[in-house]
């Protein structure tokens, strides 16, 4: 038996372009599961392993050079924050991933500092996913991810990984860091899958 | 005795809200009724959980204020809630819930941050803002105990008008083996012309030295409980002596 | 300067107390990661995420995990090596 709180309805939620159960924020909350990695420039890289093991990698200037595109979407947290119409600037998978063979269905990212998470990798092209440097015309900050982070605006932002450093491919489907706690193997938000079952 | 309390999962239960007393601008104490209380030693906490109408849930922990068994009536413990700017469930707490009404809570909680009457050595609290709540809690199960325990609170606070327990803490420090002090951080009273935060001077002039073997709780914000925490060990305390709960 | 976006092992008493029959906040663990041992009142818990995270205070590795969804609990106990808890 549920005992309701009398008065008490929480954030307010809702709204026409908000998904279910989620509240408009304007704020930007920083969540973490530990603390946050600062990684220099100089030292940072990209690598995607394929199933069979090939690497590629970026360095920063490497990452530079690459065109990039001003990104603006809408952000979904599974902790029922929504921030609408958020600017980034990043270079698409799309590019990073044109030269790399690969057949592999699935993706898990790895991030400084231990953190995982998996996506189809069908989710990561076409245009749906970002690596994000920029936050609202600013280099990003280390506590939203920076130097650069996954943006892939239409999962829940926990897929987004902070201080991504690599992709690796595979054929089968692994869960990550959150996904392996309980918390949804695909996590869209306009199905409300937060949790595994859901 | 009070031990087995512990030696069990905890389910969510319904106390009833029996009073509530307004402490600060920000803070309030909530006097809740609940059947069966199992006991709880003094510094343990315990998380409150809110539903909305459609089934929406928020919980927090609080720190239990009262000692135990309580002094004056029945089956009651006490919270005090500091509203947070911003916050979900602190601004209920402290604003709209009201006597009579029902709240969900889980506990108690936590037998590491406790001090029982039968503990050797002196006491010293340092609380940092509501971190007062659960040295307060230690404090009435002093005086429940007719301890004569030496016990010292040193009580960071914003300014006068943020002390909480104010009439309490003044009942308290007339007992002699009690000592309160406070350290104002913005705004002290008219004749108090210290305003700072608690620092290696602060800990010297008003703590228990190393050579006394007291066991410090330290509770505060994180960052709070870590300065506190270091200048503690770099006075000389025993590190294995100082007890932390920090909150958000 | 030091970060504190973390509390410690009493903010984990609440969730855990869902699987365990006894108080894991006086437990002794030694951390898998560097073989630190300590009270896991003393661990540092990150909160603010979509769930609940304990690391070791030497190495920040993590301890234990939980997430609690409306179905079920979900702990992971991977970086601990062992858990000592009093009997009495």
């Amino acid at each position: 038996m549920d005992v309701v709180s009398p008065g008490f309805s929480g954030r307010r939620r809702g709204g026409a372009d908000l998904p279910p159960g989620q509240y408009l924020t304007h704020e930007f909350p920083v969540l973490s599961a530990g603390p946050t990695p600062h990684i220099l420039t100089d030292h940072w890289e990209f690598t995607v392993t394929t199933e069979s093991g090939e690497k590629y990698k970026w360095d920063w200037a490497a990452l530079m050079a690459l065109p990039a595109e001003e990104i603006t979407k809408d952000i979904h947290c599974v902790t029922r924050w929504s921030k609408l119409q958020t600017t980034w600037k990043g270079v698409s998978l799309d590019t990073l991933l044109a030269d790399v063979e690969t057949g592999a269905d699935f993706a898990m990212a790895h991030s400084y500092g231990g953190y995982t998470t998996n996506l189809p990798l069908d989710d990561l092209l076409d245009g749906q996913s970002w690596i994000a440097y920029e936050y609202d015309g600013e280099p990003l900050d280390p506590e939203h991810g920076g130097p650069a982070r996954l943006l892939v605006p239409h999962l829940y932002f926990w897929k987004s990984a902070k201080w991504v450093r690599g992709l690796v491919l595979s054929d089968t489907e692994d869960l990550g860091f959150w996904e392996t706690a309980g918390y949804h193997e695909y996590g869209d938000p306009w199905k409300e899958q937060r949790y595994a079952g859901d | 005795m009070e031990r087995t309390a512990l030696r069990r999962r905890l389910m969510w239960q319904v106390a009833t809200v029996a009073d509530v007393r307004r402490e600060t601008d920000t803070a309030r104490t909530i006097v809740l009724d609940v059947p069966d209380w199992p006991g709880h030693l003094a510094g343990q906490h315990l998380d409150v959980r809110l539903t909305a109408e459609d089934g929406y849930r928020a919980s927090r922990s609080y720190s239990i204020a009262s000692a135990w068994p309580g002094s004056d009536t029945g089956s009651t413990i006490e919270l005090t809630v500091e509203q947070v700017p911003d916050g979900e469930v602190s601004p209920y707490l402290v604003d709209v819930l009201k006597v009579g009404d029902p709240l969900e809570i889980r506990g108690p909680v936590g037998g590491w941050f406790v001090w029982t009457p039968d503990q050797d050595g002196p006491v010293q609290l340092i609380g940092g803002g509501s971190g007062v709540v659960p040295l307060r809690a230690m404090l009435r199960a002093h005086a429940a105990a007719g301890s004569t325990t030496p016990v010292r609170l040193l009580y960071s606070v914003r300014r006068p008008e943020s002390v909480i327990y104010v009439s309490d803490l003044k009942e308290l420090a007339t007992s002699d083996d009690v000592d309160v002090r406070l350290v104002y951080t913005r705004e002290a009273p008219a004749g108090e012309p210290r305003v700072g935060r608690i620092d290696a001077d602060v800990i010297e002039r008003h703590a228990f030295g190393p050579e006394a073997g007291a066991t410090t709780y330290v509770c505060g914000p994180t960052p709070f409980v870590e300065t506190v925490a270091d200048l503690l060990v770099a006075a000389g305390h025993d590190p294995a002596h100082v007890r932390t709960e920090r909150f958000g | 300067m030091s970060q504190a976006n973390y509390l410690d092992g009493n903010a984990a008493a609440g969730a855990l107390s869902e699987v365990f029959a006894v108080d894991l906040t006086t437990a002794v663990g030694q951390c898998n990661g560097c073989g630190q041992t300590a009270v896991f009142a003393e661990a540092r818990v990150y909160v603010d995420a979509p769930g609940m995270v304990a690391r070791c205070n030497g190495c920040e590795s993590v301890l234990l995990r939980v997430v609690t969804t409306p179905h079920d609990t979900y702990l992971d106990l991977r970086g601990l090596t062992y858990l000592r808890v009093p009997n009495s």
